[in-house]
């Protein structure tokens, strides 16, 4: 196993223990909640299989199933995610091309860059999520001020790891 | 055969998106029926103890506000059990001298290991089981009310479905007119909740009482739930919109008491026997 194989393992339990143990408490004005662990899929090495992604985006979604009750929930939502970044890399590629080796990080691509990477797989992550355990459209409003505020918090807080993580070289 | 492999091969990413997506449907779906003994939810023990331990750490700062609480509920038991003592000292009655009639409801005593009161479907996680004589389906209260239901158990932790589960409902009764209706939660503010299905014809008013109807035989009858805030009722509804104020804090649950029911087998098999005629 490589270097960043060994360091991804690593990640990985970072940051379910990070969400099941801190964020899981950690919700601003009733609505603002943080999912963070979607940044690990997020995060992960641009060249990286799109098959092992999703399997890997199960087994982190299944463990954070098993702590907030909601067997699935998260594992769905999480998998969508894994499946659709690749797409999403592809469409959004800067002009040259990316670095070989390097992950989609904000040092690396920029802050315009990282920000229309994010959000909108960030959103449908809670999209998905908040509608499946609202159990439907019935309090649409209710549901999207949370999904809102929820990814304005854990865009954030993506950010903030972001500058605080070593530029890796 | 060979060119459906290839087909298959060629789109593999989408075919394996496709049944990891059905597999956590079905697993939404299976999560969603009521009770059930399962292992993948915080009641095992890994989890358990994991919460159990950031649970742990958050406890140090309200401990003294826990100690309080816990001392002024010893006061007020006290003073009922003299009360009651006083009370029931000249009297007779059945209710008094069958012990299957008094020892009708056991209660054990449990701590919260985790905790939400945020999300739509709000779960609490206990730390006794199956080895305590924890049972799915039992009811749970704490000193300030009724708490919720359990789902499932493991040997030594117990999944609770809170009173904030927008699936939960409860069998509820104003306590000053005698109607009863269904306490269910609308997913909004964790401090209230709504009683739904008390026709018109009825007159509650905010300030009454809600409390556990025991039309059910798993709460005990009596048990507060919270008191009526704000009463409406729509033209040409049938029932009224009656938003009740919690009277558990669920936001500072520490200790909880899982309610056994002993003649709840008796109870349900004479209702369904009465059912089949």
């Amino acid at each position: 196993m490589t270097r960043g194989g060994i360091l991804s393992v690593v990640y990985f339990f970072m940051y379910l223990l990070l969400q099941v143990a801190l964020l899981k408490k950690l919700v601003l004005f009733d609505v603002a909640f943080c999912f963070l662990y979607v940044a690990f899929v997020l995060m992960l090495p641009i060249e990286i299989n799109v098959v092992w992604l999703m399997l890997v985006g199960f087994l982190l979604g299944f463990f954070v199933d098993i702590f907030y009750d909601s067997l699935g929930l998260h594992t769905f939502a999480l998998v969508l995610v894994a499946y659709l970044r690749n797409y999403w890399l592809a469409t959004i590629t800067p002009q040259g091309g990316y670095d070989s080796g390097q992950g989609p990080t904000l040092a690396v691509n920029g802050m315009q860059w990282f920000l229309v990477y994010t959000v909108p797989l960030v959103f449908v992550h809670h999209a998905v999520l908040f509608f499946i355990e609202a159990g439907g459209f019935g309090l649409f409003w209710f549901t999207m001020l949370k999904i809102l505020s929820s990814l304005l918090f854990t865009v954030a807080t993506m950010l903030i790891l972001q500058y605080l993580a070593p530029a890796r070289s | 055969m060979e060119r459906l492999l290839n087909f298959v091969y060629q789109y593999r990413a989408f075919f394996t998106f496709l049944v990891l997506q059905l597999f956590c449907g079905w697993l939404i779906v299976e999560n969603n029926q009521y009770q059930n003994t399962k292992f993948f939810n915080s009641s095992n023990r890994l989890a358990a103890n994991i919460a159990g331990f950031s649970q742990g750490v958050r406890e140090y700062f309200a401990l003294r506000k826990i100690n309080v609480a816990l001392a002024e509920e010893n006061a007020r038991l006290r003073t009922r059990l003299e009360q009651r003592t006083q009370s029931f000292y000249q009297l007779d009655t059945r209710e008094l001298r069958d012990p299957a009639i008094i020892n009708r409801f056991e209660y054990v005593s449990a701590k919260v290991v985790s905790n939400s009161t945020h999300q739509f479907k709000n779960y609490i996680t206990i730390d006794k089981g199956q080895a305590d004589g924890v049972q799915p389906g039992m009811a749970v209260i704490s000193h300030e009310g009724a708490v919720g239901k359990v789902k499932s158990t493991s040997q030594h932790f117990s999944v609770l479905i809170s009173l904030l589960n927008i699936d939960e409902h409860v069998s509820a009764m104003l306590k000053r007119t005698g109607h009863f209706g269904t306490v269910q939660w609308d997913g909004l503010d964790p401090r209230y909740t709504q009683l739904r299905f008390i026709p018109r014809h009825v007159n509650p008013l905010p300030g009454d009482t809600v409390v556990t109807s025991g039309y059910n035989a798993i709460f005990p009858p009596g048990i507060l739930v919270g008191i009526v805030q704000d009463v409406k009722l729509k033209e040409e509804a049938p029932f009224y919109e009656i938003k009740v104020e919690l009277a558990q804090d669920f936001g500072r649950l520490a200790f909880v008491d899982v309610v056994k029911s002993n003649l709840k087998a008796e109870q349900d098999s004479l209702e369904t026997k009465g059912e089949m005629r």
